[in-house]
C-alpha cells in the first residue's frame, strides 16, 4: 500500500465511523455535520473535475447547486399543493427526482458551458460568475416559489427499503453517493477521455495540434461536473429541508474554489478533505467571534500565498500529485 | 418620451458608477494580468470614509477627499502585501487571495464602522433638481455624476493618450513583458495603476454615498455588474470599459423601465410580475450572452 492509498483509506474509514462515535460520545450534532461535509465535498470535488483537471477556473457552480437544491424544492411544492407541474402530478421519489436535478443542472451547464467556453482566463471567470448571478436573480424572481425568501420544504424524497429521515441513514447514503461519485470521477481522469482534458490544461496548443477539437472535451467535463453539483444541491435541500437563492449566491462559488485549494487540486480526494476543514474552521470561529470573517479571510490569504499542494498533497507527500 | 429621457438619464448616471469602476479594474486585469475581486472593497472603503467624514466635518469636499485618499492607500497596502505576490500565479490563486481580501474588509468596515448604515445627506449645492426641458426636472446629484464621470473619462484619456505614463500603460496592456524588457520598471507601473483604480473606486464611492445606500457588501454587487461591463467592453481597453459601462447603464435602467410595461401586455397577470422581474435583473447578462456571441473577446478588446 502507498501512503496515498492508506490517506484516503483512513479518510474514508473515518467518515464511516461518524455516527457510532456520535452515538458513543453523546455529541449527537456530530452526524449533522459531517452531513455537511459530505454534501459540500460532492460539490467540491465535481468543481475539481473541472478545475483541476480542465483548468477551467469555474466562478459559477453555486449555480447548479441552487439548480439542483430547486428542483427538489419545487417538486415537492407542487406535490404539497396537489397541483401538477406541467401536466405532471409530481413524485417525491428519490429515485426520479435526484436523477432529475442532476439532467436539469446538467443542461443549465451545457448551455452556461457553451457560450462561456468561446472565452478563456479571466473572462471565462467573469462570465461563469455573470451567468451564475443572472441564475440567482432568476431565483429571486420566481415569486411563486418564495422569491427571496425561498422555499421550505415539508419532508426528504422517498427511497423504497430506506428511512431517510434518520439522520443516520441520510448520513451514510449521501457518504455512499460521495464514493461512487468518487470512483466515477478517478475512472473519468484515468480513462482516455481524462488524458485528453488533463493535456489541455498542461498545453492547450499541443493539444489541438495532436487533433483533439478542445470545446468538444471541456464541455462534456463542464456537464459531468454541472451535474454532480446538482447532485450535491438536490441532497442539500433533502439535508436542510430549504432552497434558498442564497445556494447559487456566488460567495457559495468562492467556497467550492476554497475548498478545493485548500484541499489540494486536481487530487479529487483533496476537496473532501477541504470541505471538512473549510467548513469545520467555519464552525470553529463562528463559535468564537461575531466577527469570524476578520479571520478567514487573512487564512485564505496565507492558504494561497504558501500552500501550493493543499492538504492532501501535504499528507501524501513526495512529488507525485496524482 | 419625458419618462424615457428621465431613464435614460438615470441610465447615465448609473454607467458614470459602472466606468468609474470597471475603468480602473480593466487596467488591472489587461495590464498586470490579475483578477482583482477585491476592486468592489476600495469602493466601499470609500464610502464608508466619505461618510464618517461628512458626520463629522459636514463639508462634502472634506469628504471627497477622505474616500480618495482612505481608498487609495488601502488599495495601493493591498497590492504591496498581497497583489504583488500573485503576478505569476493563475488566476485561481488571485481568486481566493482576493476573496479573503474582500471577507477581511468587510469585517475590517464593519468593526471599524459599526453596523449600522451611515446616511449621508445630498451637500446643499448639489440638492434639488432643475428643469431640463420644459415640464421635466431632474436632481442635480445625478447630473452632477454624469458630469463626474464625462470628467473622469476625458481626464484619463488625456492621461493615456497625451503622457509618457500613459503610453507605457497602454504599451503595458499590449504586451507588459516587452515593456520590461525595454527597461520599464513594471513592478512601480504595476503599482500605479493599482492605486490609481482604487483611487477612482474611493471616487465612485463618495460620488455615490448620498444616492445608494452605503452599507457592507456594496461593493460586491456592484463588482459582478462591473465585470459584465468588462466583458461587453473587452479586457485592458478603457475606452472599451467605456462602451460597456454606456450600454450595461442603459440597458439596465431601460430595462427595469420598460420590461414590466410590455410583459404585462404580452403575459397574464399572474406570470407577469414573476417574468419581467427575473428579466430585470437578467437583462444585463443577456446584453453579455449576445456581445460573446458574436465577439467573444468583447466589443473594444486591448490590442494582443
Amino acid at each position: 500500500m502507498t501512503r496515498k492509498s492508506i490517506v484516503v483509506a483512513l479518510i474514508f474509514a473515518l467518515l464511516f465511523l461518524v455516527p457510532p462515535i456520535g452515538n458513543a460520545t453523546g455529541e449527537t450534532f456530530l452526524v449533522s455535520m459531517v452531513t455537511r461535509f459530505v454534501i459540500y465535498a460532492l460539490a467540491a470535488v465535481s468543481l475539481d473535475l473541472v478545475l483541476g483537471y480542465g483548468a477551467m477556473v469555474s466562478f459559477g457552480h453555486a449555480a447548479f447547486f441552487g439548480v439542483g437544491g430547486y428542483v427538489v424544492a419545487i417538486l415537492g411544492f407542487h406535490m404539497d399543493m396537489g397541483d401538477t407541474l406541467f401536466g405532471w402530478a409530481g413524485t417525491s421519489s428519490a429515485l426520479i427526482i435526484w436523477p432529475l436535478a442532476m439532467v436539469v443542472a446538467g443542461l443549465v451547464g451545457l448551455v452556461m458551458g457553451a457560450l462561456s467556453l468561446r472565452t478563456t482566463g479571466v473572462q471565462f471567470i467573469m462570465i461563469t460568475l455573470a451567468f451564475a448571478q443572472m441564475l440567482y436573480f432568476v431565483l429571486v424572481g420566481l415569486v411563486q416559489y418564495g422569491g427571496d425568501d425561498g422555499l421550505s420544504i415539508t419532508s426528504r424524497n422517498i427511497i423504497p427499503g430506506l428511512n431517510i429521515d434518520n439522520d443516520a441513514t441520510f448520513y451514510y447514503l449521501c457518504l455512499v453517493l460521495l464514493l461512487v461519485w468518487v470512483a466515477l470521477c478517478r475512472r473519468l481522469v484515468n480513462s482516455p477521455f481524462g488524458m485528453v482534458l488533463r493535456g489541455f490544461k498542461q498545453n492547450e496548443r499541443r493539444n489541438v495540434n495532436l487533433g483533439y477539437a478542445p470545446t468538444r472535451y471541456k464541455l462534456t467535463a463542464f456537464v459531468i461536473s454541472a451535474a454532480g453539483t446538482g447532485l450535491a444541491g438536490a441532497l442539500w435541500a433533502n439535508y436542510a429541508l430549504y432552497a434558498s437563492p442564497d445556494m447559487a449566491s456566488w460567495l457559495k462559488s468562492g467556497e467550492f474554489m476554497a475548498m478545493i485549494v485548500l484541499g489540494g487540486m486536481g487530487t479529487i480526494f483533496g476537496p473532501i478533505l477541504g470541505s471538512a476543514v473549510y467548513l469545520g474552521l467555519e464552525q470553529v470561529l463562528t463559535a468564537w467571534t461575531e466577527n469570524w470573517m476578520l479571520f478567514l479571510g487573512p487564512v485564505l490569504v496565507l492558504v494561497v500565498l504558501f500552500s501550493r499542494r493543499g492538504i492532501f498533497g501535504w499528507l501524501i507527500g513526495g512529488r507525485n500529485n496524482d | 418620451m419625458y419618462m424615457f429621457i428621465e431613464q435614460a438619464l438615470n441610465g447615465l448616471q448609473y454607467s458614470a458608477l459602472l466606468f468609474l469602476l470597471s475603468a480602473g479594474l480593466t487596467l488591472i486585469f489587461g495590464i498586470m494580468n490579475v483578477v482583482n475581486l477585491a476592486h468592489g472593497s476600495f469602493y466601499m472603503v470609500g464610502a464608508f470614509c466619505a461618510a464618517s467624514a461628512v458626520a463629522i466635518t459636514g463639508s462634502f469636499g472634506v469628504a471627497i477627499l477622505a474616500a480618495i485618499v482612505s481608498s487609495a492607500v488601502y488599495g495601493l497596502i493591498v497590492e504591496r502585501l498581497i497583489i504583488s505576490r500573485l503576478y505569476h500565479r493563475d488566476h485561481l490563486d488571485q481568486v481566493l487571495a482576493t476573496l479573503g481580501v474582500i471577507f477581511f474588509s468587510n469585517a475590517l468596515v464593519t468593526l471599524v464602522f459599526g453596523r449600522s448604515p451611515p446616511f449621508v445627506d445630498i451637500p446643499p449645492f448639489l440638492s434639488g433638481a432643475v428643469p431640463i426641458l420644459p415640464g421635466l426636472n431632474y436632481p442635480v446629484m445625478r447630473l452632477a455624476f454624469i458630469g463626474a464621470g464625462v470628467l473622469v473619462a476625458v481626464l484619463l484619456w488625456l492621461l493615456i493618450s497625451r503622457t509618457r505614463v500613459g503610453m507605457l500603460v497602454r504599451a503595458g496592456a499590449d504586451d507588459s513583458e516587452t515593456v520590461e524588457a525595454l527597461g520599464i520598471n513594471i513592478r512601480r507601473l504595476f503599482m500605479l495603476v493599482f492605486g490609481l483604480g482604487a483611487l477612482l473606486c474611493g471616487f465612485a464611492g463618495v460620488m455615490a454615498a448620498p444616492l445608494l445606500a452605503v452599507e457592507i457588501g456594496m461593493g460586491e454587487k456592484i463588482l459582478i455588474t462591473t465585470f459584465v461591463v468588462i466583458v461587453v467592453g473587452g479586457v485592458g481597453s478603457v475606452r472599451g470599459a467605456l462602451v460597456g459601462s454606456l450600454l450595461v447603464g442603459l440597458t439596465d435602467s431601460l430595462g427595469r423601465a420598460y420590461i414590466p410595461i410590455y410583459m404585462s401586455q404580452v403575459l397574464p397577470p399572474t406570470y407577469a410580475d414573476s417574468v419581467s422581474s427575473s428579466l430585470v435583473s437578467a437583462s444585463i447578462y443577456i446584453l453579455m450572452a449576445l456581445v460573446l456571441l458574436i465577439k467573444p473577446r468583447g466589443l473594444i478588446p486591448a490590442q494582443r
